[in-house]
């Protein structure tokens, strides 16, 4: 049944969030971003919460009760992006910098077998992909992995890894055989302290600078051949790299989540700076007959609006089970585009709050755009979204 | 609060109603009606008996009143209002027209006079009653409106114009909204009180296919009894969330089939050897085009939900038409652009969307949840 007014758990979670956000993260907020890298010791107490991680699988023998849809039920991910909203309006960077959160843990969460669990489940994992000559074609990758014996054989330099100094494994996308091509891509994991596995350096970053974003180099870093996530088999088809791209239909929302937070920082500042200023946003006159501030503040609004029912669908889609490649890019496209649109419009009418750095206008302003970025950047989205809806191949589309 | 849970999804109900809206309109399509309406500038009467006889409007009257007494659903109607509106939009208005007069008696009206008009209009029979919000003037805003209802005794006298007042020569009673002493109320007026002129056919951007007229007051005479909820007076700000939510509606059905017509389009047409749809230049288009009908609906639905659960939908409604308003316009642009030379000619539909689509943001009260 349609409803797509917030239900009491909804409220209940999103408003203990956001006392935790006013509290706990808003205040370090300015701080991390002066101090670029250092890590965020406050953080430590949410090691337990595990953003990126699944429940512990019930032992042999014990029956799994199959989830029941039911509507009055809070979905996972419905409940997540909710969070992450919040703590984003707190501060992404440090939502990034939530301890065993990394992108590398959905992928392990994803896909490890019950005794890669065991040893992976509970340590920090960073996501490295991207080089310096592949970043959206991420089947172009050059690092590679050899099999030796038992063990694996690393080499190559991944860039823009994110917790890449703070994460305890990385995993490592590499190919095990050039030649066939997105079929030979597989996902490694490689802990820290391996010989051949250097943090060559740590970047500088326009925001979200509480993130310690670098890069690896692997120089005949071996690894245990059990170490490979899923099959080390090639074949045929591209099904274990679309299944690794499949991540993203789940990592999506979350991305898009990030950016309704941020936004509804700036918007929530601004909102205060206009009622300040003695204007009454009351939602009822013709926008013709509305101060230039107040109609842009009230289609910031309801584009804030948009972007979030597009990314609650997304992830709504996923608690039910249904297939959600289209509406988690159209989410992440919706979002992370006028995420960064409105935030540099807050700044604009802010003026001289919007540009200095007494307050945090300015820093939201870096910080979202990352949102139009990380996870594919929006000119992705739209490839996936107008692949989708013209039911065009990426050879018949580029 | 109530927990209605959250979800997405259509129920049965719902979606066996938009998809049996959904099948009359692809069969009253084929063969181009809307273009054929537009162009004659007359919508088919038959195509609106055979709206009305699905029922949509009357359903949600009480049995009493002549209707089916089903459960109000600003939801519902919103699913069949855009469904009609994918269609065509002038029909949208023209089919669902007396809901406008029906619910706002129904839910706002005193028992004298639910009793006197619901029965009138609530009947298996399309009969045009229609609604006067509109003035014809610079700064129009529908919260403050110019035309005027002075009190007197046991009656009100009505001055000022309107326009865009939608089958009004057809129409047996008008709602009229005016200024009330400071407060907007909404008045029903007989067609035939001498104080009402009812003007020559508008010709208007869009909607060709929909009569539409201009109305002008002079000394109207109205009796106190007809000013709708009596003594109390209306709810006249629940009465704009109802039609802001409906125009969002509309919205979403007009770039719905204004981005499904430029899609196919752009994988039938070859240039330079290739679909044009395989150009990231046109395809980035449609890909915006798909997300923002989309966010249109979900806007929509939101604020219909609101409303559902009988609260104050004041900031939902109006980011809703805001919304529709400004995206209608942007995504019935790009089907426009889309088809190029081909997509300014009336031949093709793209152009009339486009030209219904300005109405979104501007048409204030034409149709309701």
């Amino acid at each position: 049944m349609i409803n797509l007014e917030m239900t009491q758990k909804m409220i209940d979670v999103k408003s203990g969030m956001n006392n935790m956000a006013t509290g706990m993260l808003r205040p370090i907020s300015r701080y991390y971003d002066e101090n670029e890298h250092k890590y965020p010791q406050e953080l430590d107490m949410f090691r337990s919460i595990k953003i990126m991680s699944r429940p512990k699988k019930k032992k042999a023998g014990e029956e799994t009760k199959p989830d029941k849809p039911d509507s009055k039920k809070l979905g996972a991910n419905l409940s997540m992006v909710i969070v992450i909203e919040e703590m984003c309006w707190g501060d992404l960077g440090l939502l990034l910098s939530l301890p065993n959160a990394g992108l590398g843990n959905a992928a392990i969460a994803a896909v490890a077998t019950d005794e890669q669990m065991e040893r992976f489940g509970d340590k920090w994992a960073s996501m490295a992909i991207t080089e310096p000559g592949s970043g959206s074609d991420s089947g172009s990758i050059t690092a590679r992995a050899t099999l030796d014996g038992d063990e694996w054989v690393l080499n190559g330099e991944k860039i823009f890894v994110t917790c890449a100094e703070r994460s305890e494994v990385a995993v490592i996308w590499a190919t095990v055989d050039r030649s066939a091509g997105k079929a030979g891509i597989k996902s490694f994991v490689v802990e820290k302290g391996r010989p051949g596995f250097k943090l060559e350096k740590l970047e500088h970053k326009l925001g979200v600078r509480a993130s310690d974003t670098g890069t690896y180099v692997l120089d005949d870093c071996r690894i245990p051949k059990d170490n490979i996530l899923g099959s080390a088999e090639i074949k045929e088809s591209t099904e274990g790299f679309k299944g690794a791209m499949k991540t993203f239909d789940n990592t999506r929302p979350l991305v898009a989540s990030m950016a309704l937070g941020v936004t509804r920082a700036a918007l929530d500042f601004t909102r205060e700076k206009i009622e300040e200023s003695g204007i009454k946003l009351d939602y009822g006159k013709n926008p013709n007959n509305l101060s230039a501030v107040e109609k842009e503040f009230y289609m910031m609004e309801a584009n804030l609006e948009a972007m979030r029912l597009l990314t609650w669908r997304a992830a709504w889609m996923m608690d039910n089970g249904e297939f959600n490649n289209l509406e988690a890019s159209m989410a992440k496209a919706k979002a992370g585009r006028y995420g960064t649109l409105i935030v540099q419009k807050c700044c604009e009418l802010l003026g001289p709050l919007g540009f200095s750095c007494e307050n945090l206008a300015e820093k939201w302003i870096r910080d979202i755009k990352i949102t139009d970025i990380f996870e594919g950047t929006g000119q992705i989205q739209h490839l996936i979204v107008a692949r989708n809806v013209l039911g065009y191949s990426s050879k018949q589309l580029k | 609060m109530e927990d209605r849970g959250f979800g997405f999804n259509l129920s049965e109900e719902q979606s066996s109603m938009k998809d049996t809206v959904a099948k009359l309109i692809k069969s009253m399509v084929t063969g181009n009606p809307a273009h054929d309406m537009d162009e004659e500038r007359k919508l088919s009467r038959e195509i609106i008996d055979k709206v009305w006889e699905l029922g949509a409007t009357i359903s949600m009257i009480p049995e009493d009143y002549g209707g089916y007494g089903m459960e109000y659903s600003p939801i519902m109607n919103s699913i069949i209002l855009e469904e009609l509106a994918a269609g065509d939009m002038a029909l949208a208005i023209a089919a669902t027209l007396p809901s406008t007069f029906i619910y706002t008696i129904l839910q706002m009206g005193t028992e004298e006079q639910k009793k006197k008009y619901l029965p009138l209009y609530c009947d298996p029979a399309y009969k045009a009653c229609t609604v006067a919000i509109n003035e014809p003037r610079f700064k129009f805003d529908a919260v403050s409106l110019e035309t005027k209802a002075e009190k007197s005794v046991g009656k009100y006298v009505l001055n000022g114009k309107k326009c865009f007042v939608p089958m009004a020569k057809d129409s047996g009673h008008l709602l009229v909204a005016a200024n009330d002493n400071g407060k907007t109320e909404l008045f029903i007026i007989e067609s035939n009180n001498p104080g009402l002129k009812i003007g020559e056919r508008e010709k208007n951007l869009g909607l060709y296919a929909l009569e539409s007229y201009p109305v002008v007051m002079e000394n109207c005479e109205v009796s106190a009894d007809d000013r709708v909820g009596g003594d109390k007076g209306c709810d006249y700000d629940r009465f704009l969330q109802k039609t802001r939510i409906a125009m969002s509606a509309i919205g979403t059905g007009v770039s719905r089939a204004s981005f499904e017509y430029a899609r196919d389009y752009a994988k039938e047409r070859v240039q330079f050897g290739e679909p044009i749809a395989s150009r990231q230049a046109i395809a980035f288009l449609i890909a915006e085009m798909a997300y923002e009908v989309d966010a249109m609906r979900l806007m929509t639905w939101k604020a219909a939900s609101v409303l559902e659960a009988g609260r104050d939908a004041k900031r939902e409604s109006y980011l809703a038409k805001l919304y529709a308003g400004e995206m209608t316009m942007k995504i019935t642009d790009y089907g426009v652009q889309i088809l190029g030379g081909h997509g300014y000619i009336r031949e093709n539909p793209v152009e009339r969307y486009y030209r219904n689509g300005r109405g979104i943001a501007i048409l204030e009260g034409m149709a309701t949840v």
